[in-house]
């Protein structure tokens, strides 16, 4: 059967590679698996190729819409330093693809572009070992004081900064504001948790939709949620505290929105980037939903009948003065140690994302909030884009506002085991199935990571 | 002019001689088969003493340390275990149906009284040409947990609750196995009709004049005929399962709910490839390379195969 194939298949080309004989068949032919083997990338925009004796930089990125920041990057730099031009080709893959191209050619030592995207969840993978990725301190420790400096750290190790951050990732609540005025809730009266289940009943009583949506196969309802708490994953120390007293009770929570309160639902699809999520919430299935500001865009691209009727609030409170907001996700670009350049590389790396003039175009290409806080009141940001016409106007002075309010995460070697466990087994048991209750799972999972540890 | 020809003539003759070695009768066996034993000794060997030497290490970029049996300790861990019984249930379920149902379905189409018989075999045999991941996004369609799906609605028509295909144990076992038999049966069906071909008609003669039934026939005379290919397709079945990675990747791609279709390469791919633990990954592999082995002489032994014909 499979192997069968596989098997004729090698036979067919050695048979045909001793037909040719020779070393220029068999070159052409090793050549091709490679490339067969690594796959094709889904799009490759080359930029800025009409400048001559430009030095080539290749990037790798996983998400499409990253690329718009560099365009805007490329061709002001081609502009200000004339006597040392860039030519940028960005390659586009598929997330898994990605990193396991960039795991395996930085392992191996050959193959790796100059620049690449690395997202959060992923990045631990490669701060193993001795990291195969250009230190940007000397670029990075200047700028630091204007930055959300957790941002940085979470790409760090050993007090080098390797990732440099696309957003903040301030995680907050967006409300529907239609289905809001219909169940007779003022969401500017929503304070704390408590209230905001309350006001998810009143939700439930008036409307056809639910409150809200839980993540199961993702981490975008739990994680955010710790964070807020101050808890995380791991101590500041490093050490696996998943099972701890705030993170069972948050897991709690979200059960008991689910199967007690009945103010919310499993996300339809099992998470918010589902297509059938982005449908149901287009039909207005939910009032509400907690996710990142860096999510404004699925509601552009994918939610279009929402559109003036959203507004973004920070979230509920646990208790009096604690967080309105948790830092979530987050993609680091870096150099590797693979490029030729590496000079150049950071230096661009640095003027793309360092920048005032960089972190502006976060806001304006991307609808990301910027990690360099200071331009977050700057003129140019109130010029009217996408996300203006969709959303609110007062989306920056939201954010201002929560500025100080987010916790670093910790990030060790364990992260995507833990991303892992918490993906397949504990939402789905405590929250899905209820076949365990949040300590259990919990218990379990941070078994399941210990057992796995490997040996430091 | 006389020089040149000389050593065209010297040319041709080395030329010859070299001709002359590889059609000789000692060696010509080995050109043949050199082809096989290079690609055996590249592709299958070295990597594989490749993987068995990085199970006693830990893999790191730049940091590549020899760490004893440390990676083997960590395997008997549940999620191991939760694989290696995904996966030994899955290879369970697919031996018995891809060995049985298509024993049944080559008698019929070798039946001379079945009509449009290229037309079904054509049909059964078509899955086997489609690559496991688009017929795996249709599947996924097909039993969607939404009331709307295709399946669901089916079992709307006679009055069932929708079913949530993708989240349960059972269901989603039930789906692997499903899309596995629906894609290999028409394979199978070929190894079994032409074994059939072989079966010599004096023997249902001889049966007939005996009065067997047609059950009897097939289970006296079809049955045992048709052993040595019984015994090729469940091994191959065996080994395809213990190996299976797509069926389940299509489904749930790598995280599956309580990891439900988790199986033993997805777990090798999970530790070895996303998580950057060559080392652990390794050893998975080696056990998976010892799982197979062991149950597949096993399986040998208990069909006789081992027994020299008498």
């Amino acid at each position: 059967m499979k192997h069968w194939s596989i098997f004729g298949g090698a036979m067919l080309s050695l048979v045909y590679l001793a037909g040719c004989g020779g070393g220029s068949g068999d070159g052409s032919g090793s050549e091709g698996s490679e490339e067969g083997g690594e796959g094709e990338a889904d799009e490759v925009e080359v930029i800025g190729e009409d400048s001559e004796d430009a030095t080539e930089l290749t990037f790798w990125t996983f998400n499409e819409q990253h690329i718009g920041i560099y365009e805007d990057a490329v061709e002001r730099w081609n502009e200000e330093y004339e006597d040392r031009p860039i030519k940028l080709q960005a390659e586009v893959y598929p997330i898994e693809q990605m990193n396991n191209n960039l795991l395996l050619s930085l392992q191996s030592g050959s193959g790796a572009p100059d620049m690449a995207d690395i997202e959060i969840s992923y990045f631990a993978n490669f701060l193993e070992g001795d990291v195969q990725l250009e230190s940007m301190n000397e670029h990075v420790e200047p700028v630091l004081d204007d930055m959300v400096e957790e941002r940085f750290d979470i790409y760090s190790k050993d007090d080098n900064y390797y990732g440099m951050p696309y957003h903040v990732g301030a995680t907050v609540m967006y409300y529907n504001t239609d289905i809001m005025e219909e169940a007779g809730v003022d969401i500017d009266e929503i304070v704390t948790w408590d209230d905001y289940v309350e006001a998810g009943e009143q939700v439930v009583e008036n409307t056809d939709s639910m409150m809200t949506t839980v993540e199961v196969d993702e981490h975008f309802s739990f994680w955010p949620l710790i964070s807020q708490r101050g808890s995380d994953y791991f101590n500041d120390e490093g050490d696996l505290t998943l099972a701890d007293d705030t993170n069972v009770d948050t897991l709690q929570f979200l059960s008991d929105m689910v199967n007690e309160d009945e103010v919310a639902e499993v996300t339809p699809g099992g998470f918010h980037h589902s297509e059938e999520y982005y449908g149901y919430m287009n039909d207005g299935g939910a009032a509400s939903l907690m996710m990142p500001t860096w999510y404004m865009g699925r509601f552009i691209d994918y939610m279009p009948d929402l559109e003036g009727k959203m507004e973004i609030r920070p979230l509920p409170v646990w208790e009096e003065g604690g967080n309105r907001t948790a830092g979530m996700g987050g993609t680091g670009t870096v150099v590797t140690n693979q490029t030729e350049e590496p000079e150049l590389a950071k230096e661009f790396l640095a003027y793309a994302k360092l920048s005032e003039e960089g972190n502006i175009a976060l806001w304006q290409e991307l609808g990301f909030d910027p990690p360099m806080y200071t331009v977050w009141d700057d003129e140019a940001m109130d010029e009217p884009n996408p996300y203006y016409d969709y959303f609110d106007d007062d989306i920056f002075d939201t954010l201002l506002d929560l500025n100080g309010e987010i916790e670093a995460l910790n990030i060790t070697p364990d992260l995507p085991d833990v991303q892992s466990e918490i993906h397949t087994n504990v939402l789905n048991s405590a929250v899905r199935q209820q076949n365990q209750d949040p300590e259990e799972a919990l218990k379990q999972a941070e078994e399941a990571v210990r057992s796995g540890q490997t040996e430091e | 002019m006389e020089r040149s020809e000389t050593m065209a003539n010297k040319k041709t003759f080395s030329l010859k001689g070299i001709l002359h070695f590889l059609n000789s009768r000692k060696v010509a066996p080995y050109v043949f088969v050199s082809p096989f034993i290079v690609s055996f000794l590249v592709l299958y060997l070295y990597p594989m003493i490749q993987a068995i030497v990085m199970s006693f290490q830990q893999v790191l970029p730049g940091q590549t340390t020899f760490i004893g049996t440390h990676n083997y300790q960590r395997i008997l861990n549940p999620t191991f275990f939760q694989a290696l019984g995904n996966t030994a249930t899955y290879v369970f379920f697919t031996v018995i149906i891809l060995v049985m149902i298509p024993i049944v379905l080559s008698v019929f189409l070798n039946s001379k009284s079945l009509y449009f018989k290229n037309f079904f075999r054509a049909s059964l045999f078509i899955p086997a040409l489609t690559s496991v991941i688009v017929a795996g996004i249709i599947f996924r369609m097909m039993f969607g947990e939404s009331e709307n799906s295709f399946v669901n609605e089916l079992l709307g028509l006679v009055g069932m609750e929708p079913v949530q295909w993708r989240y349960g144990a059972g269901t989603g076992m039930f789906l692997m196995v499903l899309l596995a038999s629906w894609r290999w049966i028409g394979v199978n069906i070929l190894y079994f009709l032409a074994g059939l071909q072989n079966v010599s008609e004096e023997l249902y003669e001889a049966a007939d004049i005996d009065g067997a039934s047609a059950w009897q026939k097939f289970l006296f005379v079809t049955m045992p005929a048709l052993k040595p290919v019984i015994i090729f397709v469940a091994t191959i079945t065996i080994i395809n399962g213990f190996r299976m990675f797509e069926e389940s990747f299509v489904f749930w791609e790598n995280s599956s709910p309580g990891n439900i279709g988790l199986t033993i390469v997805g777990y090798i791919y999970r530790e070895g490839i996303q998580q950057n633990d060559m080392g652990f990954g390794a050893a998975i592999g080696v056990v998976l390379m010892l799982i197979i082995f062991v149950v597949s002489m096993l399986q040998l032994k208990f069909f006789g195969a081992f027994k020299k014909e008498d």
